[in-house]
């Protein structure tokens, strides 16, 4: 009886508050955080990002906007400079009160900001593949880790390529580091030989690939058919590709699948050397469903320009957003905490035809698609996961996390529970 | 004649003509509806069966697939293809398809595998055409397909061939073709023998894939064949590694050459070097765009056609920097670099208001497109036309500087001032003029740099550090000094980076170069003189 009583005075006094709030802020909007650079080197990736968010925040506000408010874009510039990033977050979440920040392309400016949402509570949505080994209560990662692009790539070349011999090609920093180091346990757990595996690490920006290029003929050259995993970074591929094309090396020799390269990558490159070789997306421009070519319409139109292009990062953006909006909805606040709780669960479509869930470790559910390259620089798809991968924080394959699981659901609320030891702060290596 | 006999005849070619289009009818039909399958197993199989039925749309067929127009119709599963002018035929009979039905074709699937396989099947059908390239490349095809029921077209084509390098290619292919077969001891190890003389990669792969299960006669010798190969590709990648460090000592030239005039010889600090390269290269990309709008056929030219452009675009830009901030800052050496550091940022974050944050893709001319094999050696075409160009820039130089009255007096100036001022010189205007002709420099770079590397606003910035590094290691105010340090420091990475790694290669080379400037401040040929102590 008391306890009825008293959820009753509550939910009265929530109500009424709500109410009351709602009518004092009427006029007020609800602030989204874009935190992506505009200068410096990342802009060439991250601009587009920006833009992307304009336009579905844009899109939002016609339907209506969200809780009877309007969305308000905050736009600022972390111009590829690590630090200002955490400074910029600090910005929009303490100065600016943003309900939800979206942004970060590299890990290390995911890395920098990390603690300053850990410490204002807030909430970011980072939307680009990364090396997976971490899982934090603020954070929601709706790009790809490793196991939703790295080791079905891999396995798609076993099966459909019979590859026996790896190249692992990367930038040296830390996305290519740990995804090699899973890749190289997961290649040896599948009986692959430590002579059959060939490390190669290369400065950011890398523009003379002759060397390279040449010693990878060399390990092609050993009796087993060889294909070269890349991690290899942005401004780096163009040459690379350039000089893969020049030596000859054509994709039915050794293909090379890249988990960075991607249709706006491809923008500046002549394509037609370079058909056939692979990359590993969770979405590609070219997948002929009714709401990617929806989306394609209205970002030609927001953009007004038929000729950009739309990619994998892109597409996360577009299930981020949503799924905060759903979340955001379904909790009926934009408090953080009320969003960390409301959000797991929640499905929203995704451009391929399906639908993503946010997972209790803050990752989602998506499909992986292997695709070629096309001499227009489009991709096509020839393989697909037959249903849905759901995000694995903490890799299998590697020793110091292959008992870490990550759950943000009450009581667990945890981003790295040991399970061999049954406790919350296991030993993460999160590098 | 009558009429009788005449029909008998008909009557008998007909059926000439028919009956083995029927006795073949059963597997060509499982093969074209085998194109509609989703697995690549099925396609697989169908190209084979295909290849091998002599079908007389076969090689249309195969071809269209290779090129991504053989389809499936939607509606009843007919296998269809596009031909060049847009036709849409019957891929069975070549009959013609009526217009609306290409609405609902859907692509026949292809990856890497299918097209590997088709790539060998067209090889087996080509090594009967009449051009002789076409044939050497079917040959090659066949090579690395490697297909024993290749082998009685090899046959029949080596019987006609003429062309003695061709002839040798199918040889080699029968030689690989042979080795999957369960041919005698002594055939395996004559072909062993055949594509030994290859001698390159493709013959060390084929060779090392025997692997265990052939006779150990045969397995030994081509261990030996592998080492023989490996022996001699040793003395090849030493050889190489030169190469390729010429090629990147070239790039670094090129880069630095234009600084070697700024920094060198001006003594200004100059952070915005690099930029003045990007503006070359973004010249070049409005240069290929305007041709590719209006005069597509002069594309193989473009390159020759950006180059004066991007040296007077750069220049210009050089001499309003000059004339607007840096000649407040003479003498001033850190307000020049932090100035020229803001300038650099401005003119990244311009290019990119204008042009977009993306690449920006340059194209390369036929020309410079591929490789040729020299001995061991892969030479690529671009980087050889890069290595050419780099010299006839840095020779221009020295020209201009040795011969010109415009060299005379900017070497005046740059020895001493005051007495070139007043034997009438006007200073200020040739330090403009030096200033735009080490910018000028700078773009045509951009044009070359254009072709190894991505056109982005970031594009200098990758190469400034470089070009100091450069400049002060081959002594500032030497232009052979440049020279040299850029083939210096191209070689010794490029034969540290095969041991090193690419990363700790360069690490060692800026630690060596530390090391260097410690013992020489003045880098490889310092200038002497009291120019220089003042």
């Amino acid at each position: 009886m008391n306890n009825t009583l008293r959820a009753f005075a509550t939910a009265a006094a929530v109500a009424g508050s709500a109410l009351l709030s709602q009518g004092a802020m009427a006029a007020e909007t609800i602030k989204v955080g874009i935190l992506h650079s505009l200068s410096g080197t990342m802009a060439i990736s991250e601009t587009t990002l920006k833009d992307v968010m304009l336009m579905l925040i844009d899109e939002q506000n016609k339907k209506g906007g969200l809780l009877g408010k309007k969305l308000e874009p905050v736009v600022v510039d972390p111009a590829s400079n690590w630090p200002l990033f955490a400074e910029k977050a600090r910005e929009l979440i303490s100065k600016q009160k943003v309900a939800a920040v979206f942004g970060c392309w590299t890990s290390v400016s995911r890395k920098s900001v990390l603690p300053v949402f850990e410490e204002l509570n807030g909430l970011l949505f980072y939307p680009v593949q990364y090396e997976g080994e971490e899982s934090q209560r603020n954070v929601f990662y709706t790009g790809a880790a490793p196991n939703q692009q790295a080791i079905p790539a891999v396995d798609y070349l076993m099966k459909e390529e019979s590859v026996k011999r790896w190249v692992l090609a990367g930038t040296d920093y830390v996305y290519p580091r740990t995804t090699n180091k899973i890749l190289e346990a997961y290649l040896k757990s599948k009986g692959v030989k430590a002579e059959d595996i060939m490390i190669n690490y290369t400065p950011f920006g890398h523009a003379d690939w002759q060397t390279i290029v040449a010693s990878i003929k060399k390990f092609g050259s050993a009796g087993k058919k060889t294909a070269v995993v890349s991690t290899i970074n942005g401004d780096a591929n163009v040459p690379f590709y350039k000089e893969l094309g020049n030596q000859g090396i054509k994709a039915t020799d050794i293909p090379v699948v890249a988990f960075s390269v991607g249709e706006e990558e491809l923008a500046g490159v002549d394509t037609k050397p370079l058909v056939g070789h692979l990359a590993a997306w969770n979405y590609f421009m070219s997948v002929d469903k009714p709401v990617n070519k929806e989306f394609i319409k209205k970002w030609h139109a927001f953009i007004k320009n038929p000729k950009r292009v739309t990619n994998d990062p892109m597409e996360a953006h577009f299930i981020g957003f949503n799924m905060w909006i759903e979340a955001v909805k379904k909790a009926g606040t934009t408090d953080p905490n009320a969003v960390i709780e409301s959000i797991v669960g929640v499905s929203v479509p995704n451009l391929s035809g399906g639908y993503s869930t946010m997972m209790p470790n803050h990752h989602i559910t998506k499909p992986v698609l292997i695709g070629e390259v096309k001499a227009d620089g489009q991709f096509n798809t020839v393989w697909e996961t037959p249903g849905l991968v759901v995000g694995d924080e903490w890799s299998d394959y590697l020793p110091g996390s292959k008992d870490l699981i990550a759950d943000w659901r009450a009581p667990m609320s945890c981003g790295n529970f040991n399970a061999a030891t049954g406790k919350c702060g296991g030993k993460g290596k999160g590098s | 004649m009558s009429l009788l006999p005449r029909v008998v005849l008909l009557i008998g070619l007909a059926f000439a003509v028919l009956s083995p289009a029927r006795i073949e009818a059963a597997p060509v039909d499982e093969a074209f509806s085998g194109f509609a399958s989703a697995g690549y197993d099925t396609i697989e199989k169908a190209i084979e069966t295909l290849a091998a039925s002599g079908h007389p749309t076969a090689e249309a067929v195969l071809n269209a697939l290779e090129g991504g127009n053989l389809f499936v119709r939607e509606a009843d599963g007919a296998i269809v293809y596009k031909t060049k002018d847009g036709k849409v035929l019957d891929a069975r009979t070549d009959a013609p398809i009526a217009g609306n039905a290409a609405e609902s074709l859907k692509p026949v699937r292809v990856n890497n595998r299918i097209r590997r396989a088709v790539k060998a099947a067209l090889g087996s059908l080509t090594l009967l055409n009449p051009r002789t390239e076409s044939r050497r490349v079917a040959a090659e095809a066949v090579f690395k397909g490697r297909d024993p029921t290749a082998l009685p077209h090899l046959e029949a084509a080596l019987a006609k061939e003429k062309d003695a390098g061709v002839r040798r290619v199918m040889e080699q292919a029968r030689a690989a073709a042979l080795l999957g077969t369960d041919a005698p001891e002594a055939a395996k190890l004559a072909a062993i023998e055949v594509i030994a003389g290859r001698g390159d990669l493709e013959a060390r792969a084929l060779l090392a894939s025997l692997g265990r299960d052939v006779p150990p006669a045969v397995a030994k010798a081509a261990a030996a064949a592998v080492a023989a190969i490996d022996g001699r590709l040793a003395v090849w990648n030493t050889a190489q590694s030169v190469y390729y460090g010429i090629s990147l000592g070239s790039v670094l030239l090129l880069a630095a050459i234009g600084l070697a005039i700024t920094f060198g010889v001006m003594g200004v600090i100059n952070m915005a070097h690099g930029e003045m390269v990007m503006l070359g290269a973004y010249t070049t990309f409005v240069v290929q765009e305007t041709i590719r709008k209006t005069a597509p056929e002069l594309f193989d030219y473009s390159l020759a056609i950006a180059v004066p452009l991007a040296f007077l675009v750069a220049a210009a830009v050089g001499i309003l920097i000059e004339r607007t901030v840096i000649r407040f800052l003479y003498g001033r050496p850190l307000e020049t670099l932090l100035a020229t550091w803001g300038l650099s940022l401005v003119l990244q974050q311009g290019v990119r208001s204008i042009f977009g944050p993306t690449n920006r893709e340059v194209g390369t001319p036929a020309w410079m497109s591929g490789a040729f094999e020299l001995g061991g050696l892969t030479l690529t075409y671009n980087r050889l036309t890069i290595i050419v160009f780099a010299v006839v820039v840095l020779a221009l130089l020295m020209l201009i500087t040795r011969f010109t009255p415009f060299g005379l007096r900017m070497r005046a100036v740059t020895q001493n001032r005051q007495m070139a001022a007043s034997m009438g010189i006007r200073t200020p205007w040739l330090d403009s003029l030096t200033f735009g002709l080490g910018s000028g420099i700078a773009g045509i770079a951009g044009v070359a740099l254009s072709q190894i590397d991505n056109v982005s606003p970031n594009l200098g910035q990758s190469y400034i550090i470089d070009s100091f590094m450069v400049v002060v290691f081959g002594g500032v105010g030497n232009l052979w000094g440049t020279l040299v340090a850029a083939l210096t420091l191209g070689v010794a990475n490029k034969l540290l980076e095969p041991f090193a790694g690419a990363v700790l290669g360069k690490i060692l080379i800026l630690v060596f170069i530390i090391l260097f400037i410690q013992k020489r401040p003045r880098g490889l040929f310092a200038l002497k003189g009291r120019a220089v102590e003042s």
